[in-house]
Formats: C-alpha cells, structure tokens, sequence
C-alpha cells in the first residue's frame, strides 16, 4: 500500500505528507502497521543511509488492521529498533525515549491516525513544535474518536455513526480533530429525534 | 489612526549606561497605569527632531508587570539615520512624548521546557523583559550575552547578580567566544532557541541552527531593524493621487506621511506586515529589505513593505 489520499475537508482534519530524510544528531522515528513501508522509504531516500542508521531509534507496532511488518523493520538495521506488543506499550517507551533526546534530533512518524496522533501529543507535551514533526500516513484510517459528551475515547471507529463504548450514545465521526487528544470528535446524532438512528456505514477500514 | 492608538508619556528618567547606550524611562502624564505588554514587545517612540517627524522602535526592557512605567535603552548610532542621536541629544527628563501601544513580534513560546536566549550587544534589551516574566512563573531559562568589551556590556553584571549561573556572559575583546555550536548539541528536547542582536549574529545563529537540525519553529528572531538609507527615488501613489520623492536617509512609509498620506504601519522595521502594499507598476526594481514577503512574493514585484524597502528604477506606482 502506498501513501494515503484523504478527500479535502475542514481544516481541522490533519493532513499528511512523505517522510524526507533531515540532517540531524538523531533520528527518531515511530510506525505501526503498513508504516514500515514509509520508513523503509525514509532509509532508501537517504543521501547516507548506513550514517542515518547509526543514529536511528524506531519503535514500532502492528497496525490496527494486524498488518505486521517488523521483519522489514528489522531489516533496516537501525541502532535501536524495538517492537511493542501495542500502541499504549509503544508509548511507553516513547515516553522514555523522549525524556533523554535532545534538539538537533529529527522526528518522523507513520502509518496509522491513532499512532500518529498519539505520538505527536505526546512529542508537543515536551515543547517541541507540532508543524516541525514529520507525518505520513500509511495503512489503516480507522479512526481514534473523543465523544463529546462523556469524553470517553473509542480506538479503532470503522463506522459513522457508531456507538460510544463508554456512554452508548451513538455518535457522528466529525473531521473536527484535536491534536491535543489526539482525536477527532463524535456528536450524538439522535440528540434531537431520540431513536432516529441512520444506518452505520464503514467509512474507515 | 494608522499605527494604533497613541500613548501620552512623560520622560521620567534619563539614564547614561555606558559610551554608548542611555535608557529611558516613560510614565503615563495622567499618572495612570500604561497598558500591560509581554516580554519581547516594542513600542514606536515618536520623536519631534526640529521639524523632522522619527518613529523608531525600541524593545521595552522592564518588568512586564510593572505598569506604572515602561523602560527602553537606546545605543547610539553615530551613522545612522539621526533617530538614537535624537534620543541621546534631545530626549530630557520631564519631557512630553508620545509612544504607540506596545506590539510583540518577539514573544516566549511558552510551550517550550527550557528557553534558549542569545544576545549581542544592545539585543539584551528584550530578553531582560523576558527573564523578569519568567522569574515570575518559574519558566527555565538560560542567557549567553556577548559584547564587545564589559564596559559595553550594559546590564550584564545586574543580569549576572539577579540570576546567577542562569546568565552567561562573553567578552569580545578578551578572546571570548559563545560556543554556539556546543550549545546547540546539548540543548534537552523542547528547548525554543531565541536570537537578538546584530545581522551577523543572527545569520551565524540561523545557519549553526539549521546545520544542526534545529526545527525552524523552535527558532526565533528579532528581526526588525532600521530603513537604512539609499539613494533617493520617486513614487507615484495613486490612490492619494501624489508623486512623492523618497529621501536618501527617509523610508518610503516616512515620505508618505510626510506628504500627508496615512498608511497603515505597526513595527516601522520590516516584521509585522502591517504596511504591505500593493504594487501597481514596477519598471525597475524593489529592493526588498523586510522579514515578511515571502522570497516568491519579492521575486514577483507585486508587493512592497515602505516601512524599509527601496526602489531603484524608472517608475514606481503602488496603490495607496
């Protein structure tokens, strides 16, 4: 699979482009799924890749959809490449990761919306500007939905609307993304005509 | 009014520094409180140099939460366009002034885990507003402060006393060099990197900067600066419907007000965009010298910033 086209949209919705290889005294870079695909990429655009390698950490995860390609990843021969059974574990270590980098270091993120997303919080809450991180998405677009109303978050909405795992409401998928949560927002769509509830269409696989 | 409404001040103090620098201190004559401003800001002083009307902009220095005044200090520029000679001649206590509103091109970041301040010279004066806003909320931060001599190093021992080994200080004269690049590769993920001071340090800190993979939003600059001066030029304004002629030492935005045309203008130094305008014929070439524009719009001649860019050429129109 190759890079994602997403239909344009309100200008919340997060837009993604190709991962470029950047000087730097670090390269940091995050993936799940069919993201190793765009990370393999990153290494063959690379002016000197076996230099980039000795200075690379990735950590990834299967994708959502179960796409597994850590026998890619693996392959690049990164310094440090580490495989988390999740994205909540993944975070884990990114979290630790985080706290010994230092600027000059490059970021760059891929595959999935909810990794994505998750690890750009994260990355922000230490200071570092959202618009210099490096995003492209490859894979699944299931998405990672906030309701509104009870603020519980759903991982993985394949359809719209769907039903809010916390409170049961049935919600409409918005484009409205908040990169803070790291979510795009549900609304409930029978607020007003209790019970008047369209039929779920999968509109992310 | 273009540039905002105005301040009424009274110079409360005059202070000599060193050879070169002597601050300033305003107070609103209705004894009021001024409004409140944000470390990095500036304010536009309006000065009445024998008939000459100057509008420089000057970075406030003091305590943001002190509003019974604001401070500014000015380094005198012998070769300059007349503005800091004025200030240092002139400019007496208990003096009547006008002051615009203050403005920040040149803001804290405030997301950042640690804040990165380089100063050269007479550039110190925004990031000493700064560090007072930051003491106040605990932000991290440290300075690297180079000057000619310590003579010229105005406030650096004040600086030094008040925060301790949070503030470094390097001596020209004495061999003393920032370690620039030293600095950069040790900086903890978050940091923002913030340059004032002369052109060629900013260029030094700009290029050491992206060399070392810095990301150009944790990259900030005070940009603004004088006009400068150049050969005089003619302009045809065609919305005032005047043909104006551009001193050597004037801006194209000072031509015009003096010509009795109001455009628009915050900062007077290239930065904020506020004066951008179009242009209606160009048959020879603008000499682009503002921050703003961005490379393709200065290539393609359709705009022009008059707070400080020329013209050189047969005819220009521009639609004001």
């Amino acid at each position: 699979m190759t890079k994602t086209d997403f239909p344009p949209s309100i200008r919340s919705r997060p837009v993604y482009g190709e991962l470029e290889p950047r000087a730097g005294s670090f390269h940091l870079i995050v993936a799940d799924g069919e993201g190793a695909e765009a990370v393999a990429d990153l290494f063959a655009k690379a002016a000197d890749a076996p230099a980039m390698r000795l200075k690379s950490h990735i950590l990834y995860t299967a994708g959502p959809n179960g796409t597994d390609q850590w026998d890619r990843i693996e392959a690049l021969g990164a310094a440090q490449a580490q495989k988390a059974a999740s994205i909540p574990t993944l975070l884990f270590r990114l979290a630790r990761v985080l706290q010994d980098m230092q600027m000059g270091s490059q970021i760059y993120l891929a595959g999935t919306e909810g990794l994505i997303g998750q690890a750009e919080r994260d990355i922000m809450a230490f200071g570092f500007p959202h618009a210099d991180i490096q995003k492209e998405h490859r894979g699944s677009t299931v998405r990672r939905v906030q309701c509104v109303h009870c603020k519980g978050i759903t991982e993985n909405v394949r359809t719209d609307p769907f039903q809010c795992s916390h409170c049961g409401l049935h919600l409409f998928v918005r484009d409205h993304y908040s990169r803070r949560l790291a979510a795009f927002q549900g609304v409930n769509i029978d607020a007003e005509d209790r019970g008047q509830i369209p039929p779920a269409v999968e509109r992310f696989r | 009014m273009s540039g905002g409404a105005k301040l009424d001040v009274r110079v409360a103090e005059v202070v000599k520094v060193n050879d070169l620098i002597t601050r300033f201190r305003f107070v609103a004559r209705d004894g009021g409180l001024l409004p409140a401003f944000s470390g990095g800001a500036h304010t536009v002083v309006e000065m009445d140099d024998h008939g000459t009307r100057r509008l420089n902009p000057y970075s406030l220095m003091s305590d943001p939460e002190d509003r019974t005044g604001y401070e500014i200090s000015v380094r005198r520029d012998d070769a300059g366009r007349g503005g800091s000679l004025f200030m240092h001649r002139h400019v007496r206590p208990d003096m009547d002034m006008v002051l615009s509103h203050p403005v920040n091109l040149f803001p804290l970041d405030n997301r950042a885990r640690k804040h990165l301040f380089i100063a050269g010279g007479i550039g110190i004066t925004p990031f000493i507003a700064m560090m007072h806003q930051l003491a106040r909320f605990g932000g991290r931060f440290e300075l690297h402060y180079a000057a000619r001599n310590p003579a010229l190093c105005a406030y650096g021992d004040r600086l030094k006393a008040a925060h301790g080994d949070r503030v470094h200080l390097y001596h020209d004269e004495l061999g003393e060099v920032l370690p620039l690049a030293a600095l950069l590769a040790r900086q903890p993920l978050g940091t923002h990197l913030y340059c004032c001071g002369p052109k060629g340090m900013l260029n030094w800190v700009r290029g050491t900067a992206a060399a070392a993979g810095w990301p150009d939003h944790a990259v900030h600059f005070e940009e603004f600066t004088a006009p400068g001066t150049g050969a005089p030029f003619t302009v045809d304004l065609a919305s005032s419907g005047k043909t104006i002629t551009v001193g050597a030492t004037q801006s194209l935005l000072e031509a015009m007000e003096a010509a009795g045309v109001d455009a628009p203008y915050l900062c007077r130094g290239g930065a904020c965009g506020q004066c951008e305008t179009d242009v209606i014929r160009c048959d020879g070439k603008i000499d682009h010298r503002d921050h703003w524009l961005s490379p393709e719009d200065m290539a393609a001649g359709r705009k022009i910033m008059p707070c400080v860019s020329r013209f050189e050429g047969r005819a220009l129109v521009i639609d004001r």
